[in-house]
This record gives C-alpha cells, structure tokens and sequence, in this order.
C-alpha cells in the first residue's frame, strides 16, 4: 500500500468498509482473474479469453476494450489495473506476427508483477464448438497435472504452481461428491503443454467408489512455452510468507511413533479406593448406622490431613 | 451336484468383486502425488513421446485424464462424509500446495501519541453507552452525531460573557471554536501517520498557533527569509532587525591555493593518526564506560547480596518514578527499574574528573 492510503480518511462507512474489504487480510479470499485483450488480437484469442473467462466466472473480470500495453515490456498499467479492480491474476491475449496468438498467464504480488509466463496456441477448439453438456458456472475443478516436465523444469513448475492458482478456485471445507464433474487435465509432452477439459461421469462400479468416464468439454488449447518473467527467489519466498497468527502452535508433550500413534502422558488424579465397589454379596453389604459412621469417619481423617 | 455349483458360485463371485475393482484400479509405474484441499494430482510419469505421437492425440490424452482422474476421485471417496440436506459431502483436508498470497499479511496497526502515553501511564479505554439520557427533551439518545444528547451546538440563545465584547457574535466563536478544535484533530492524525512512517514534518515553530512566542515567530521569519528561489540572498533586513539566534553553523572551507604550511600540519597529523592505529581516546566516551562498568558490578553484587528478597521490585519502581519527575519527561521511558541513586552518584563522579 501507498503512503497516501493511510492519509486520506475515508469519508463514509460505505467506503471505509469498501477499503477494509480490499486490506490485506490474515486468511485470504479468491484470487480474482482480470482477463484483458492486448492492442490487436485475433479471433482464436478473443474466444480462447471468452472461455477462460466462463471457467473462472464468478471471480473474474473480463475487460470488453483493447488495452495496448506489452506486459513483458512494461507492467506497470496491468499493475494499475490490478490495484483497479483488486485482482491478483491477469490474463492477457494478443496478436502479432512475432507472435501469433499469444496469451499471458500471470499473477501479482502486493500489485506488483510476480510471475509471467507466455503462452502460444498452437490448436484451440472453443467451448462452444463442442457438442457436449457443460458444467454449470462456478464449478470447483479438478486439476490433474501429467508429464514429468512438470516436476523437473523449473519454468514448467512456475507454470504449474501458476496454472493451480488460476484454476483452483475458492477453498472450501468440504465437496458434494456428485458435484465433482469438471476435470482440468495439463499435458507436458514432446515440448507443448496440452490443456484439456472435461466434464466428469460418474459411473456405476459394482462398489462405493464410481467408475469415471469422461466427455470433452472444451476448451481444449494446445500451447506452447514462450517467454517467461519469473520472480527472484527472495520476492517469490517472501510472497509465501505466512503470518505468524496462522501458523499452529506446536502442542508440547506429544510424540508420535513410526506408525503414526500418538503418544502422550495422561495425568488423572486419585483414585478413592475405598469407595471402589468389587462384589456385591449380602454379607458385604453395609447397614444404615454403619454408612453414616463411616462418612463421619471418613470426614474427620479429611480433616486431619488438611491440619498435616 | 450341490457342492458344485456352491463352487462355481462362489468363484464367480469372487470373479465378479474382482471385475468390479479392476473398473476403478488404475495401475501406475510411480504413484500420483496428491493435494486432496485443492482437488489435485500431479502425474510424474513419464509420457513417452513416441507413444504419444503413434496413437491419435484427443484419445490418448483423454485415456491418459481418465485413469489420472480415477485414482484422484478413488482419493477423495476415501475421505469421511456427512450427509447435508440430502447432499452427500466430503471434508477436504487444508491445502498442502504452498502457493503466495495476494497481498503480504497485515501489519500491526502503529501505536498513536496518545496509546503510547496511556500505555505508559496504564490508562485503559473505557467503554462509554451508546445511549445518553437528554434532560431537556426527556429522552434517551445517542452520545454522538446527528440528533445528540445534549447537544450544544443547537441552543437558539447563548448568553453573552460579562467580560465578553458584547458586539463579539457568539454563535460565529462557538462554530469558529469548533472548526478549530477538528482542524487541531485531523492535524495530530496526519502527525502521527507521519511518526509511524518516519517523515519529517515542519517543526513547532513554523506551524501555525493561537498564540506563538517571540522565539518562534523569529525563526519563523528566518525561515520565510531564506524560502526565496536565491535563499534569502537579496532579502532586505527589516530595521532593528537583530540576527537569529540558534541558526546552525555555515560551513566554511579553506582557500585552495594559500597557506601552505597549515596544509601541511593538517596532512601530517592525518599520516601519524592514521600511522599509529590507536584509536583515538574520546575522555568522555571512556568516562561513560567506565562508569557503566562499575554502576554495573555494582548491581551485580547488589543482586547476589539481596536475590531472595521478594519486595524488590516494587521499591525499584517507586525509585524509578520519583527519578522521572525529577528530571522532567525527557527520559520518562528508560525509569523503569532505573536507580534514582546512581543517576545521582553519576554527576557527581563526572564533576570530579
């Protein structure tokens, strides 16, 4: 944040609740995608956006105009933009003859430029192209990530982490498991990245886990790696920085052991032997004078060892 | 017959449980790594190019997101589930994936003057009603904003002061008074937004006053003086006009062609200081030390003397207080526990040297 945010005072509860949503927060919310065109693009780009933009709807901003900027150039007007409409993620489509259909997956740290990594299409069928049933909006996918580029290379890696927190959408505690029918599938092969989408079936199996089939749903992209603007190692460390209030408190006095028990010291405190009960026989039993005598008794020692 | 066809049953049972498992076995050379929080699986098997490039592409990737697919969904069946308004739901683990923030974790919000002053003198805030009863209008209303409590400002008449000029318009002072009571208030937030960033902002004597001393409206002058585009040079002075004082020193420098033989002291000096590596001796600096030292052993030896002793503390308190008003509220912070006796004994030490 600026210095000038502090200064200015915010003159009502209405924009002083506005500015408190946009502080930064202990526990964050959905990273909002802003998905904007460059000076020219083709029609492949503009669709390829429209789509991207229907997967990621409700937190998303599609912008309608030409923007003209090259963010590999000069970040500073997505930076503006960022802080404009408060999103973290941005999507920028273009086209040239260097570079034909070109998209721009990026995302902001403190509005300022992270990570960018380029895009080309090489093939892409449209969401609407496709015949099959889709998933309704807002759906958490399922990102499945295939090929060993993606463990071994770290540009590939920085697209990936990058990929996930486009698509992963909101976090949440729990799923309805008929609701899991979106599968965002990432292909490493042979140089390209294949990006597939499908709408997931659930199948009878015989048990209580179901057979999946899938149908493609589309948008399918076929891309391939261009430039990239990764962030330096202390930028993208301090970026995962969490505040110390989220982090759990260790509990002292527990271990665990190779098999995953949990071992720990119970502390219980005396046990009154005398009032322990064995046997219940008809000669054991005590009579009613006994019972108070006792309780007197038991009284008066209580006593005693209080004055020790 | 029977115990035959028992048989056969049983083995085409045990055929059928298997069929139904192999629908959802996938069988993979190096496990899926999973993050079931983000409903993700990361497959780092190796896909042959070859294998790839001979069968049809759409089918071979859609085979491939198929059995992925298949072991993260038998992954997240595994998970407990709870039925809610008909739905049957999964608990999601947290996300593993360490993936960066959006913005970097909120700071602490910096202490004002005024929290900084009541934590020091242990003044807690005091929760004041939201309601106040208003003798005039006979009701409850709010302490604060429109339609107040006793409101001051709304009164038709005010009573002209005896000692008061009675053509002075009272409601225009009272408004006046007011204005200035919201200017002083937004000027103390503004200074303590400064504080916490660490700007420098005007000093005492050039921001405006109801009532500014001699002092500070003559520095307030020099300053407006020297605010010209040539610093002041072609400024006329006023008459009976005297010099101000604590201007701060001009610095001046030597000739450059002149006097030889100073340069020459002046450069041989700097040889033999830098020559003999001995730092040089600051009296004071080393005065100061010496005495830290054995205010310090003091303490020490004070402190293995007297360690049981439980009413310590509170007596080091009372010391410490009576010393801060002492010495005024330069050094209010710094008393805690600090020793009224040494401070003393420490002057007095100084004076002997």
């Amino acid at each position: 944040m600026t210095q000038l945010d502090d200064v200015v005072k915010p003159k009502t509860k209405r924009s002083k609740r506005f500015l408190e949503g946009r502080a930064p927060k202990l526990v964050e919310e959905v990273k909002t995608a802003m998905i904007m065109k460059g000076g020219n693009t083709s029609q492949t780009v503009t669709q390829a956006l429209k789509d991207i933009y229907s997967l990621k709807k409700p937190h998303a901003v599609l912008y309608k105009k030409k923007n003209i900027t090259r963010p590999f150039e000069d970040s500073t007007s997505l930076e503006f933009f960022s802080k404009k409409t408060d999103c973290s993620l941005f999507l920028f489509g273009s086209h040239n003859k260097k570079r034909p259909n070109n998209l721009i997956f990026g995302r902001v740290f403190d509005f300022h430029v992270l990570d960018m990594v380029e895009l080309g299409i090489e093939k892409y069928v449209s969401l609407s192209d496709m015949k099959a049933s889709k998933c309704p909006e807002g759906t958490k996918p399922m990102l499945v990530f295939a090929g060993e580029a993606f463990n071994t290379d770290t540009e590939h890696k920085r697209l990936k982490s990058l990929l996930i927190d486009f698509f992963r959408g909101p976090t949440v505690p729990a799923v309805r498991l008929a609701g899991l029918e979106h599968v965002l599938h990432f292909t490493a092969v042979d140089g390209k990245i294949f990006m597939r989408s499908y709408k997931c079936l659930l199948k009878k199996s015989g048990c209580r886990t179901p057979r999946i089939e899938l149908e493609e749903m589309g948008p399918s992209l076929d891309f391939v790696l261009r430039r990239t603007h990764l962030a330096s190692d202390d930028l993208y460390k301090l970026a995962h920085r969490q505040p110390k209030a989220l982090k759990a408190k260790k509990k002292k006095n527990i271990s665990h052991n190779a098999f995953g028990t949990k071992f720990g010291r119970v502390h219980m405190q005396k046990q009154d032997l005398s009032k322990l009960r064995t046997r219940k026989m008809k000669g054991l039993r005590k009579r009613k004078s006994q019972v108070i005598a006792e309780e007197q008794g038991g009284q008066a020692a209580k006593v005693t060892k209080v004055d020790n | 017959m029977a115990a035959c066809s028992v048989e056969a049953l049983l083995a085409k049972a045990e055929q059928e449980e298997a069929e139904k498992l192999k629908s959802i076995t996938v069988l993979k050379e190096l496990d899926l790594d999973f993050d079931i929080g983000n409903l993700l699986a990361c497959d780092k098997n190796r896909v042959e190019p070859r294998v790839f490039r001979e069968q049809k592409k759409d089918d071979f990737l859609r085979a491939l997101a198929r059995d992925n697919t298949q072991l993260l969904i038998n992954e997240i069946w595994k998970l407990p589930t709870e039925r809610v308004q008909e739905a049957i739901v999964a608990k999601l683990p947290d996300p593993a994936t360490p993936l960066p923030r959006e913005k970097p974790p909120p700071k602490p919000k910096p202490p004002t003057k005024w929290e900084e002053f009541a934590k020091l003198k242990g003044i807690q805030k005091k929760k004041k009603t939201n309601l106040v009863w208003d003798e005039t209008a006979k009701e409850w209303r709010r302490r604060w904003g429109y339609k107040r409590a006793n409101d001051g400002t709304k009164e038709w008449l005010i009573e002209v002061p005896e000692t008061a000029d009675p053509n002075e318009d009272q409601f225009a002072k009272r408004n006046k008074a007011k204005k200035e009571r919201v200017a002083k208030n937004e000027y103390n937030r503004l200074k303590n937004i400064a504080r916490a960033q660490k700007v420098k902002v005007p000093g005492v004597g050039l921001t405006p006053k109801a009532q500014q001393s001699k002092d500070e409206l003559s520095r307030a002058v020099s300053v407006a003086r020297t605010s010209t585009a040539s610093v002041g040079r072609f400024q006329d002075s006023l008459p009976k006009e005297k010099a101000p004082k604590n201007q701060g020193k001009k610095r001046k420098f030597d000739p450059l062609i002149g006097d030889f033989s100073n340069e020459k002291n002046k450069q041989l000096e700097l040889l033999k200081v830098m020559d003999s590596k001995k730092p040089k001796l600051d009296v004071t600096k080393a005065v100061n030390k010496q005495m830290r030292e054995e205010d310090r052993e003091e303490a020490t030896a004070k402190f293995k003397k007297g360690a049981g002793k439980k009413g310590r503390k509170g007596n080091m308190q009372g010391k410490g207080k009576g010393n801060m008003q002492g010495k005024g509220k330069g050094k209010g912070g710094k008393g805690k526990g600090g020793k009224a006796g040494g401070g003393n004994k420490r002057r007095g030490k100084v004076g002997k040297r």
